[in-house]
């Protein structure tokens, strides 16, 4: 009898949460962390959301209607800083932190009080760029580039506000992946080598050490236009002795590897979820590994793709496109190995898995006009044209963010207890899938045709076209409100989840039950 | 219903020249094989797209949970794993072997006929002849009514200019590629030639057009506010045509500078230098400084009411600032765009319009002293 009371009372104890709005602020939880970066994500991808629709509506019909041009640039570039650094970064830092420890058997973050910090320096971040629309002048309107000397001589005063923001969104990526790699190092379970450890745990280890290398380069970037604006510098002024190009290969030296942090981690969802919903393990998980570590060792060598049309000697054109072509096989080796677990699977398809199968289609189509891009010759004439913003909203929204969303899909069980409204969720995918590609897939024959990015007014010539895509832009944006609507749901009831509810589902998350404790794995589980 | 339609062309069409949908195929001999090399790496796409799709949608159908409820254990084979990693390698180089030809063919701007520099600033063109003594502006001609959706859009609607640049056809033309501010990219497709302008280096690209037209394209990086409005204009024009046209030019240019040297003894009304002036400030400042001379919050200083512009003692100032621009602004230096009566006039009336009272009256002579200390 009273061993019984003892068992149910430390029970009790054990999963005690501190209460109020203190739990939050000072939380140490790795959990808790993990749910405001969700919801921080979820909010900033609704803010850029509506600069997008700013974007789309201006660019319904030719002619100035809406916003004025200098306001257009303002939107464009806030929309690409708030959804790289507000809703794709921690999205994937939120998934890290819900479940890295989770799916490697420990019962925390290594550093959980710097994973506090790291988390609450962020919307302080995103207040002060937001802020900076308001100012005098406005707020950056430089493109979220920020290419020199657009951006020192010739921005306004928000600029300071900017570079701040972007200063303080660095140290939190740094943080947070300093956090990842001590975590997976040290407080993986008995057994658990590091060849038996799940891929979404493996592409956030690499994609850690791609965030450690190059934050600090954005940060000297940024910093450089600081002293060149306000204190007289000229690393970037011909005039003093600088040169503008030398910022593109500083910014494009952290930008490149930054677009592979944020789909690195994508391909370590879709890795969990196809096997899951096909019921095959994963083929090929050791070439997933390695091809997983060469995209990442190749990125660090193609920034100057970015930059063909500024000048560059010959031979360099030539490297850098063939090591950009490179990329294209370990990543076709992932496609294929994707493929092949299907081939033969006993396969369903609930949402996570719709998500991850539009995922593979749409991610490769991304891919082909990245291959096309890697083409030098090619590039002159798609270079800074709509097939630009084409591919790279293929491989950051069908991509990055519908992986995301798989994610959210997959473990939303997992973290609320609740299986969601799954003909909602339906709905959700299919408006989805259907609304983006009516939004982005015309934008390929926009950039062919001829028309350049980042213009608020554009030749009679691409009407229909753009037209076309910002009705595919504005159902888009609202699909989303059915996402919203589907989590909102499942956080507050719904039917009861089991430990495991998808009969596929392999991994550590799934021993403990739904929804998680808040202290899971205090004693380590056994891995054979 | 026009979108909807427009959008089922686009995906029933296969990408054909002569559509809009696709990338021109131009008229020139790079541009030709620019145009051969996208479709050939565009069919590779396709073609690896419908086997890696085709495969999965087999799968998906073939594979159901309904259809085969006992999945398959494999999940490794390292010939398979392999081989798609070697086939792959193998298209790779097939497709850079032409890519490379093309480039370096790109690249080689030796030996050119005709060389022109073309210099971007906020937000117009400079081209200047190296072999003869021509230069000129070129700026956009669509009429702000049109893009404030007043009027009815032109058919070239902002892909046209006061002044396009004339270039011989069956000619190497060099063209040398520079800035005056911030970074533009100088971009014809139909001549499959885009270049940066950096501002303090000169990039160089080249072209030689097969047939006499007018070609049209646009600046292709973001320059400021009013990067969506900075079109390129070229006019290819016959050997024969293009040297009649260059030497008339040449002499007209020369003759406006006679002229304007003896302009410099003459001194214009008020009622002529505030006429001149409002249209010069119309077309060449209120892009910046809004046509009220309130100018734009933070970004633009207004020169309604403040400033140089109401102080009587900066008058040699403000003629400064106009004609030497100010440097690390975007406030450029209108010396060698307007003429000096030009200036005289513009900046006459900035100094006596919207309330501003200075009665400072500016003659050419004024703008030729502070141009020649």
């Amino acid at each position: 009898m009273s061993t019984a009371v003892e068992a149910t009372h430390h029970d009790a104890h054990h999963d005690h949460k501190p209460s109020g709005i203190g739990r939050w602020l000072f939380t140490t939880n790795h959990k808790d962390i993990g749910s405001m970066y969700l919801l921080f994500s979820l909010t900033m991808f609704f803010v850029g959301g509506a600069m997008a629709m700013v974007i789309r509506a201006e660019l319904f019909q030719p002619g100035l209607q809406l916003v004025d041009p200098h306001f257009f640039n303002q939107m464009t570039t806030v929309h690409g800083l708030v959804m790289i650094f507000g809703a794709v970064m921690p999205a994937f830092t939120g998934l890290a932190n819900w479940m890295v420890p989770m799916m490697i058997g420990a019962p925390d973050m290594a550093l959980p009080r710097m994973n506090n910090w790291s988390f609450w320096i962020l919307p302080f971040a995103f207040m002060i760029l937001l802020g900076s629309l308001f100012m005098e002048g406005g707020g950056p309107a430089f493109g979220w580039t920020a290419y020199a000397p657009l951006s020192t001589s010739y921005s306004s005063d928000s600029t300071a506000l900017f570079v701040f923001s972007v200063h303080i969104m660095g140290i939190s990526s740094i943080m947070g992946a300093i956090n990842v790699i001590v975590t997976i190092m040290n407080m993986r379970a008995p057994g658990m080598n590091y060849m038996k450890m799940p891929l979404f745990v493996w592409t956030w280890f690499i994609t850690a050490f791609l965030l450690i290398a190059v934050m600090p380069v954005l940060a000297g970037a940024v910093t450089m236009m600081l002293t060149d604006k306000y204190f007289g510098t000229s690393f970037f002024d011909a005039a003093g002795g600088g040169d503008p190009v030398m910022y593109q290969h500083i910014f494009w030296f952290f930008g490149h590897p930054e677009v592979y942090i944020m789909i690195l981690p994508s391909f370590g969802i879709i890795s969990a979820i196809i096997p899951a919903f096909t019921r095959k393990r994963l083929f090929g998980y050791s070439s997933m590994v390695y091809a997983t570590a060469a995209i990442a060792l190749l990125s660090f060598l193609v920034w100057a793709h970015h930059m063909f049309t500024t000048g560059m000697p010959v031979f360099a054109e030539l490297f850098f496109m063939y090591c950009t072509m490179l990329i294209a096989v370990p990543t076709g080796v992932k496609v294929f190995n994707w493929v092949a677990t299907m081939w033969k699977g006993s396969m369903t398809f609930e949402t996570p898995m719709l998500f991850a199968l539009a995922f593979v289609i749409l991610f490769t189509i991304g891919g082909f006009s990245g291959l096309m891009l890697a083409i030098t010759p090619v590039d002159f004439q798609y270079h800074d044209t709509y097939f630009v913003v084409a591919h790279f909203h293929y491989v950051l929204v069908t991509g990055a963010i519908f992986s995301v969303m798989a994610a959210a899909y997959y473990w939303l069980p997992k973290w609320t207890g609740h299986m969601y409204d799954s003909t909602l969720a339906k709905t959700h995918f299919w408006t989805s899938v259907i609304s983006v590609n009516v939004l982005f897939f015309p934008m390929h024959f926009a950039g062919l045709a001829g028309m350049p990015r980042r213009i608020p007014d554009y030749a009679t010539q691409f009407a229909d076209v753009n037209q076309i895509t910002s009705i595919g832009g504005f159902a888009f944006g609202l699909s989303q409100l059915i996402f919203l609507w589907v989590v909102i749901k499942c956080v507050k009831g719904g039917e009861k989840a089991d430990a495991k509810p998808w009969e596929g589902a392999e991994g550590l998350e799934w021993t403990v039950p739904s929804p998680a404790p808040y202290h899971t794995f205090e004693k380590p589980p056994k891995v054979d | 219903m026009k979108p909807l339609w427009a959008l089922l062309a686009m995906l029933s069409l296969p990408a054909s020249a002569e559509s809009q949908l696709n990338l021109t195929k131009g008229v020139t001999e790079v541009s030709n094989r620019v145009y051969d090399l996208h479709m050939t790496i565009f069919y590779i796409c396709c073609a690896i797209g419908v086997v890696v799709f085709g495969l999965m949608f087999i799968s998906m159908i073939r594979h159901r949970k309904s259809k085969n409820p006992k999945p398959a254990n494999f999940h490794e084979n390292v010939k398979v794993e392999i081989a798609w990693t070697i086939i792959p390698l193998l298209i790779l180089v097939g497709m850079a072997i032409p890519a490379t030809t093309t480039l370096i063919a790109m690249e080689d701007t030796s030996e050119a006929d005709v060389t022109i520099q073309v210099t971007g600033s906020q937000w117009k063109w400079h081209y200047k002849y190296f072999e003869n003594d021509v230069e000129f502006f070129s700026r956009l001609a669509t009429q702000q009514e049109q893009i404030n959706n007043k009027f009815t859009k032109s058919e070239n609607y902002l892909l046209e200019v006061d002044r396009p640049l004339v270039i011989p056809t069956d000619r190497k033309v060099r063209f040398l590629v520079t800035s005056d501010d911030v970074i533009h990219s100088w971009w014809v497709p139909d001549f499959a030639v885009k270049k940066d302008a950096n501002p303090g280096f000169i990039n160089e690209t080249w072209t030689k057009v097969d047939e006499p037209g007018i070609y049209r394209g646009q600046c292709a990086e973001l320059c400021g506010k009013d990067h969506g409005f900075m079109p390129v204009v070229v006019i290819a024009k016959e050997p024969a045509e293009y040297e009649k046209w260059i030497t008339d030019i040449e002499a007209k240019q020369e003759a406006a500078r006679q002229r304007e040297q003896e302009l410099l003894s003459m001194e214009m009304s008020k009622e002529e230098l505030m006429d001149l002036g409002e249209k010069v400030y119309n077309s060449t400042c209120a892009a910046c400084h809004q046509p009220n001379g309130q100018g734009v919050n933070g970004v633009f200083p207004a020169l309604a009411g403040s400033g140089v512009a109401v102080d009587p003692e900066a008058k040699s100032k403000h003629i400064d600032i106009v004609v030497n621009g100010v440097s690390g602004t975007a406030m450029q230096a209108f010396g060698q765009q307007l003429s000096m009566q030009e200036l005289a006039a513009v900046i006459t009336y900035e100094r006596n319009a919207w309330g501003n009272e200075t009665g400072d009256l500016i003659q050419a002579a004024d703008i030729n002293k502070v141009m020649n200390q």
